[in-house]
């Protein structure tokens, strides 16, 4: 190894790779359950470029989960596209947070990125590397991250739509807690350091509990996230 | 030609949601207190999609995601990195599902 002054080439290259590095752990958990979708498609009647597809152009785990199990109980297309775009609308949301980290970003950059935003892209990245180790917030280093976390989604529908379903259903159960330990691991360490904002989260699982007797799922979570993120107004005092 | 629709029907009404921020965030002057709600997002949304979600990974078996959910919540506390978080939920419920189905 050469040692000479980082240029921004190899500034950006060494970006992408800790971006790729920090994107493993969601593609680890994707991809067992991608696998679970391309055989759950090919079920569904969908050939396997029509779920690779979906994948590609979709990539939103739950979305494609609600939408093909609602076009194997026979929903229409409008239905269908109709219920994804409501389950969708905490993306909205979540993609005003990633994008206030790309305010720098020129516009091509931001739309790019935008494409790639899901539940687990928008924890990693909003709350993800604690303090000590700043992660670079560039647009290399995100892209690497989120082309990563892709790769997961998409080769794993690929494997499931040959081989339909050879992943038991208890390791995809196992691979789904999988998800909900990276959210976990990722919100306890701040929360411990701030009181506003573990009191922020904790009264979010509530809201989202009570919601769910009430409306669906989907509205839940986001109805939830809008009104216990309003807590912040009040609990955070500095100046942000 | 149904299965089409719908793919691309999907993939627009999910890239819109994500794609709207990026057009016209920067474009407004936000107050202070946007500013505010906006930071505490993160650990809104977080709360919200960990639960009663953990609870549901196995339908029948609320139990099940509660071990999951409260190892990866030890695991955390000890600073682990988010990799380990992951692996001791994973390891936890499959132990348990070896040792009671």
């Amino acid at each position: 190894m050469e040692f000479k002054p980082q240029t921004s080439v190899s500034k950006s290259r060494s970006h992408l790779l800790q971006g790729i590095q920090a994107g493993l752990p969601i593609f680890l958990g994707y991809f067992p359950i991608a696998i679970a979708f391309g055989a759950l498609a090919v079920q569904a009647q969908f050939n396997w470029t029509e779920a690779v597809l979906m994948s590609l152009i979709v990539f939103a785990g739950a979305s494609q989960f609600v939408g093909v199990s609602m076009f194997l109980a026979g929903a229409g297309a409008a239905q269908i596209i109709i219920a994804t775009f409501f389950l969708n609308m905490r993306h909205l949301i979540m993609s005003l947070a990633v994008n206030d980290q790309m305010r720098k970003f020129t516009v091509g950059w931001k739309g790019f990125l935008s494409f790639f935003i899901t539940d687990e892209t928008f924890a990693l990245l909003t709350l993800g590397g604690g303090e000590g180790q700043s992660e670079p917030r560039t647009p290399t280093y995100m892209a690497g991250l989120m082309i990563t976390s892709y790769l997961g989604w998409v080769s794993g529908t690929a494997v499931g739509g040959l081989g339909a379903g050879f992943i038991p259903a208890e390791i995809t159960t196992a691979m789904t807690v999988g998800l909900y330990g990276l959210f976990i691991g990722l919100l306890v360490p701040p929360a411990r350091k701030s009181i506003s904002f573990a009191v922020i989260a904790l009264c979010s699982m509530i809201l989202n509990w009570v919601l769910g007797l009430i409306v669906d799922t989907g509205w839940a979570i986001v109805l939830a996230t809008i009104v216990a993120a309003g807590l912040g107004i009040i609990l955070i005092k500095e100046d942000v | 030609m149904k299965i089409l629709l719908v793919i691309v029907g999907m993939a627009l009404v999910t890239y819109i949601p994500r794609l709207l921020p990026a057009l016209f965030l920067d474009r407004i002057k936000f107050p202070v207190w946007f500013k505010k709600w906006l930071q505490s997002i993160p650990y809104a949304a977080l709360g919200a999609l960990i639960f009663p979600g953990v609870l549901l990974v196995e339908k029948d078996q609320p139990l099940l995601g509660l071990a999951g959910g409260l190892m990866a919540f030890l695991l955390a506390l000890l600073n682990l990195h988010i990799t380990l978080v992951m692996a001791g939920s994973i390891l936890i419920v499959i132990l348990l599902q070896y040792i009671f189905v």
